[in-house]
């Protein structure tokens, strides 16, 4: 794109006011003038994992020094709020009947200082009939099992049977199959662990609420938060500060936000609620959770003829968003970057009492991947064939086409072999296979393993477009209006990329605007990698849109023909082609239209449908075959997301991404003792990853621009998690697989190491 | 109790409870909101500063422990419209996205460059150990902090 | 989360520290660094009605050369034991463990006597200073007393330190010229080591120390008498948890802490017998 800033490395605007005074997160809106003289707000919890609620004895936490109101269920009035994906199961924003999970809100303290509110937090007593407690989905699917919600009927709150998918069937599927192998898996539960945990501040200023939430989608959050305080909606106003990391779980509005404007009115002062990080441990929503049954079959020769998945997802507490990625993510992408001709793919979500689970990184697509990726693997070993090469007799071949699975999902464009092909070749893979041969040879105590994984995801599946204005204002600088909502990925650079290059407005002359219902009330937010592909390619389209509209006022103003005007985007001026040296400005253009309501145009401009990014890792550990220590030495990621708008984000969204696969394939997970409380509930036991435990990535770059959009872009946010994954598990499995070893279960801890070549030794 | 300390350079003196950690004490009482708290467990990091030139993590700090002292913080870095070379370098590399880890971790670098001026790409990996991020992935905090090393 | 209320005093010697906890009781808790006991306090496990700060008392923050072996006060900073010549000289076992202390930050505020005096079996400088033969130097009300090092530890966060005395100095035989290992297995670098070792050997003499083996840093003293004996290293290593009695957790079952004891003695001896 010659002269052309798109594709270009641009650094990033937002960095100067985040490395000198930092973000202005939630819980740093001091000079706010609204919430000046605002209380705080503590959520007392549940201790118990399943229970009935006979009594919440709030009145020695009352008497406490700086408490001003304690609030419980029926202190409110609360009134059961059903599921939007299970209306069955509803649940009161306190407890009230019920506790469901450790760490469920069961009262609410407004006190004068934080402190005080943690005082008194420990001083509010619930009496509770403990009841079984569930934290295995086998155990609440048992048919004496007590149901957590019983307007259910079951602990299982959604089943792919009830959408009119029949079951898996028997073993009868692979009757033909001259190989069939067999695997359980469990995608293990993870926390999201944002380093910015939940907060939110509220203040009713003039009969309207003003909520700030440390959001995903602040337009998500608007209907409920009306909702929830009885009015309507244009007397809410959402507002979105700096936000320090989301992943998907803070998509959704939690009780904890939601219930702060009804306390607000109570005490007639502005709130504000920020977590510790222990509670945002048990109570920001988990990830994954998915068991896998899982059965491959096909031909000694490696074609894979068959393959059949059943995905029982863990709900957690409650029917939230976690309940449906398994139907609605994992089982769309089930046959994943292979041409198998039968495939039965059946989820069935359970409710445990354990934290709801919601979207996280990838949400449902790592567990597809991760399943069908695991699969190969077995059905390589089963047919001694090397598991690159299994991979690629199974490929889709390249389509620049639609292209529709068996299960029926259409992807875009592909070229599976091609990132397998750069993929393998940038980690020099015969490299390090020799090497992996010679420490074998030599009975090394550290041997090498390798792994390959390839993919396709998709992204931009929420919303269906999005909304962008921009404004050109008296100076010729531009404001940028859009729907997505950044926290971290550079949408104030990106966007400004994208309208100077259509305006030939410096960049440092466009801001953004995002996050605000009154300012931007048309979003979807930025979660499922969606912005660029839709909110980008929005700003793109109406800043062309707008250069249109420009001209033509330049027109009247140069009293010329409107046929006639070029924008110069070199110096942002306009001119009559041919008389470059009278221009009028974005300035002048502005100020001439000022009568007429200014310079700038909004839009919703849609998409057609998602897309499909798609990629191969190769990732290299080594692993002390006596202590089952695993190091991750080397990571080489191919992702093709199409057109690259800035190569430097990119690369950032890759490593983010593998950083956090390679920690659920070697070091996290979310735990519960036998009566289901958390044993992981903070950042000390649960093993979060950090540098030292990582390498360097090798990015490879890869474009095949999809059509679905003006830029040519698909989402590269969750790639990274998606492919690294079930790369790394596999070259764990591929370290030891000399000894017998076919499987470890994830994460691949020293122990789980250590056991596996035990055991493959009798 | 009364305490007093030097921050960005700057005689402060203050009333706090015996309790008041040193990061509560930079972000409320002194309206410094660029130190973050990440966890309860200290472990994640966000909240490091200098004391006495040296990475410390101010919420495992008592404001009453720092009394006498010299504290800095990021928003202390920059002069002017000039920023730390760390800084600089954090912006060249990409090497911060949702920025909340990043203050926090620019000190940690700053002294990990000070106590090793050449270090390896392993000596960084080690020497952030206490910071963590979720963004980033740390591949560009580790380019940020090797380019500055090469200042 | 934000500890409990207390009330805070300041100590500008021993003896006024001493007489402070004598004056508290159980209801107060020294204060070196922090940086075991203020994490504990921010989680409510710990909620002493008063600290004692005792961490400005510059007289106790020390390395000396004292015949054949080296005094260290109470209060020198992780990250001094780490980077003290006299230390690397004659104790780099010390000096090398004391870099392997939490990460970088709580270096900077811990401090030696602070780790001992918190007697956590998953420290790792318990283990080295018992490996090394230390003795621990107590002051109280009633004057001054010596403990060996393998007597001080008692159980889980329990000491041979009455409540009213104060641990003072750590004296620790120089190595003269020992080999020696330090193998610290953990999940992530920052984390405490699921089982670690502290080993030293000259010729027929050891010393083995072991983390998170048990309710107590252990001596592997099985394993020094193995050696002493004659035995090879694989032979004396079979024996490391002879004394041992690891519990299983979050990070690791008993028996898998058991072998990873013999497979982590037998590297460090490997490596201290070069």
């Amino acid at each position: 794109m010659g002269g052309s800033i798109l594709g270009e490395r641009v650094l990033r605007k937002e960095d100067p006011k985040f490395l000198t005074s930092g973000g202005k997160y939630v819980d740093d809106l001091l000079d706010e003038p609204l919430l000046q003289g605002a209380l705080h707000v503590t959520y007392a919890r549940s201790t118990v994992a399943h229970g009935r609620i006979n009594s919440i004895d709030t009145s020695e936490a009352a008497g406490m020094p700086g408490v001003v109101a304690i609030f419980t269920a029926a202190d409110l009035g609360l009134q059961p709020v059903p599921s939007s994906f299970n209306p069955a199961a509803a649940r009161t924003l306190l407890a009230s009947d019920k506790v469901r999970y450790v760490g469920e809100p069961i009262a609410a303290i407004i006190s004068e200082t934080r402190e005080q509110g943690e005082d008194a937090a420990e001083m509010v007593f619930a009496d509770y009939d403990v009841l079984p407690a569930y934290t295995d989905m086998m155990a609440a699917m048992a048919p004496d099992a007590t149901l957590i919600y019983e307007a259910c009927g079951s602990n299982i709150v959604f089943d792919t049977t009830a959408l009119g998918i029949p079951a898996n069937t028997g073993d009868d599927f692979f009757k033909d199959c001259e190989v069939v192998v067999r695997g359980e898996f469990m995608n293990q539960r993870v926390a999201p662990c944002p380093l910015e945990v939940r907060g939110s501040a509220v203040a009713w200023a003039d009969g309207r609420l003003h909520q700030w939430i440390s959001t995903q989608h602040a337009q998500g959050a608007h209907a409920p938060v009306a909702a929830t305080n009885g009015v309507d909606p244009s007397q809410v106003r959402i507002l979105t500060p700096d936000v320090g990391g989301g992943f998907g779980a803070k998509i959704g509005a939690y009780p904890e936000e939601l219930l702060l404007g009804v306390l607000s009115k109570r005490v007639g002062k502005p709130l504000r609620w920020r977590e510790s990080r222990s509670e945002s441990m048990v109570a920001l929503g988990h990830g994954r959770a998915q068991f896998q049954r899982v059965v491959i079959g096909g031909s000694r020769d490696g074609k894979v003829t068959h393959y059949q998945l059943h995905a029982f997802q863990d709900s957690g507490a409650f029917v939230d968003m976690g309940t449906i990625l398994a139907p609605f993510m994992t089982r769309p992408m089930s046959s994943g970057v292979y041409a198998i001709p039968n495939i039965e793919c059946h989820t069935t979500s359970v409710v445990t009492n354990t934290t709801p689970t919601v979207a996280y990184r990838g949400a449902g697509r790592p567990e597809a991947t991760a399943a069908i990726e695991r699969a190969m693997d077995l059905f390589a070993y089963e047919i001694g064939k090397d598991a690159a090469e299994v991979r690629r007799m199974n490929l889709i071949p390249k389509f620049m086409e639609p292209h529709t699975t068996v299960v029926g999902q259409t992807y875009d464009v592909g070229d599976y072999e091609e990132s397998l092909n750069r993929a393998l070749a940038a980690a020099d893979y015969a490299g390090w296979r020799r090497k992996q041969a010679e420490r074998r040879a030599s009975g090394n105590v550290k041997q090498i393993g390798i792994g390959v994984s390839v993919y396709v995801e998709i992204t931009g599946g929420v919303g269906n477009g999005e909304q962008a204005k921009i404004e050109i204002l008296d100076d010729g600088s531009a404001l940028v209006y859009t729907g997505t909502s950044p926290h971290g990925q550079g949408h104030a650079t990106s966007w400004a990329m994208l309208a100077s290059e259509k305006t030939g407005i410096p960049i440092d002359r466009i801001d953004l605007v995002w996050g605000d219902t009154d300012l931007t009330p048309v979003g979807s937010g930025t979660m499922g990698s969606r912005s660029l592909q839709q909110g980008g390619n929005a700003v793109y389209s109406v800043a062309g849109t707008l250069v249109e509209k420009a001209k033509a006022v330049a027109a009247r103003l140069l009293e010329a023909n409107e046929a006639d005007i070029v924008l110069d985007t070199d110096r942002a001026v306009f001119h009559v082609a041919g008389t470059p040296a009278v221009t009028k400005t974005w300035a002048d253009l502005a100020v001439a239209e000022k009568a007429n309501g200014g310079l700038s145009h909004d839009e919703y401009i849609g998409v057609p449908g998602a897309t499909f990014p798609f990629g191969s890792h190769v990732a290299v550990v080594e692993v002390d075959t006596e202590t089952g220590k695993v190091t991750h030495i080397a990571h080489t990621a191919c992702d093709d997301a199409g057109r690259v708008l800035n190569p430097m984000l990119l690369e950032g969204q890759i490593h983010g991404g593998v950083a956090q696969g390679a920690a659920q394939a070697l070091l996290e997970e979310v735990a519960y003792d036998g009566d289901g409380n958390p044993i992981t509930s903070n950042l000390a036991d649960y093993a979060f990853i950090s540098a030292a435990e990582l390498p360097s990535v090798t990015v490879v770059h890869m474009e095949t621009p999809t059509p679905v959009n003006l830029i040519g872009a698909k989402g590269i946010g969750e790639s990274g998690t998606i492919g690294s994954t079930p790369a790394l598990q596999s070259a764990v499995v591929d370290a030891v697989s000399h000894l017998g070893v076919r499987n470890i279960e994830m994460p691949c801890t020293p122990q789980r190491v250590w056991a596996a070549i035990a055991a493959a030794k009798k | 109790m009364k305490i007093q300390m030097t921050v960005n350079g700057v005689p402060r003196e203050n009333d706090v409870e015996p309790r008041t950690l040193l990061v509560q004490y930079i972000r409320e009482q002194l309206g410094l909101t660029g130190t973050n708290i990440g966890c309860d467990t200290s472990s994640c990091g966000a909240c490091t500063v200098h004391v006495n030139g040296e990475s410390v993590k101010s919420c495992t700090m008592l404001a009453a422990q720092a009394d006498g002292t010299s504290v800095t913080t990021i928003e202390g870095l920059a002069k002017g419209d000039q920023m730390h070379p760390m800084q600089e370098a954090f912006m060249q590399n990409h090497g911060l996205q949702c920025g909340y880890c990043t203050p926090g971790m620019v000190m940690a670098a700053i002294s990990l460059l000070e106590e090793n001026p050449n270090p390896t790409e392993e000596d960084v990996r080690i020497g952030l150990e206490g910071n963590l991020c979720r963004c980033t992935g740390y591949h560009n905090i580790v380019q940020s902090v090797l380019a500055a090393a090469k200042k | 989360m934000i500890p409990a209320p207390f009330d805070y005093k300041r100590a500008g010697s021993a003896a006024e520290a001493i007489s402070l906890i004598g004056q508290y009781g159980d209801e107060a808790k020294f204060l070196a660094g922090g940086h075991s006991l203020l994490p504990m306090m921010k989680l409510r496990l710990a909620q002493p009605a008063v600290l004692i700060d005792i961490a400005r008392i510059t007289d106790l923050s020390y390395i000396r050369e004292s015949g054949d072996h080296i005094a260290i006060g109470a209060l020198t900073r992780h990250h001094d034991v780490e980077n003290s010549p006299v230390l690397k000289q004659h104790l780099p076992l010390l000096a090398h463990a004391a870099s392997h202390v939490g990460d970088p930050q709580v270096r900077h505020r811990g401090t030696i006597g602070g780790s001992i005096a918190h007697a956590d079996t998953a420290s790792d400088l318990p283990a080295t200073t018992l490996a090394l033969g230390a003795t621990y130097v107590v002051q109280g009300p009633n004057g001054t007393r010596e403990i060996a090092a393998k007597d001080f530890y008692k159980s889980y966060f329990e000491s041979d330190l009455a409540p009213d005395e104060m641990l003072t100095e750590i004296r620790v035989p120089k190595m003269n010229g020992a080999g020696w290992s330090f193998q610290k297995f953990n999940r992530r670098a920052q984390d405490w080591a699921i089982v670690g070792v502290a080993a030293w050997r000259r010729g027929n003499e050891s010393g083995v120390g072991l983390v998170n083996m048990g309710p107590t840093p252990i001596l592997a003293s099985a394993v020094s008498s193995a050696i002493a004996g004659g035995a090879s290293v694989a032979d004396a290593a079979a024996l490391a948890t002879a004394e041992a009695s690891p519990s299983s957790d979050l990070n690791a079952s008993a028996e898998y802490r058991e072998h990873l004891a013999k497979v982590l003695v037998r590297r460090a001896l490997e490596q201290s017998s070069n």
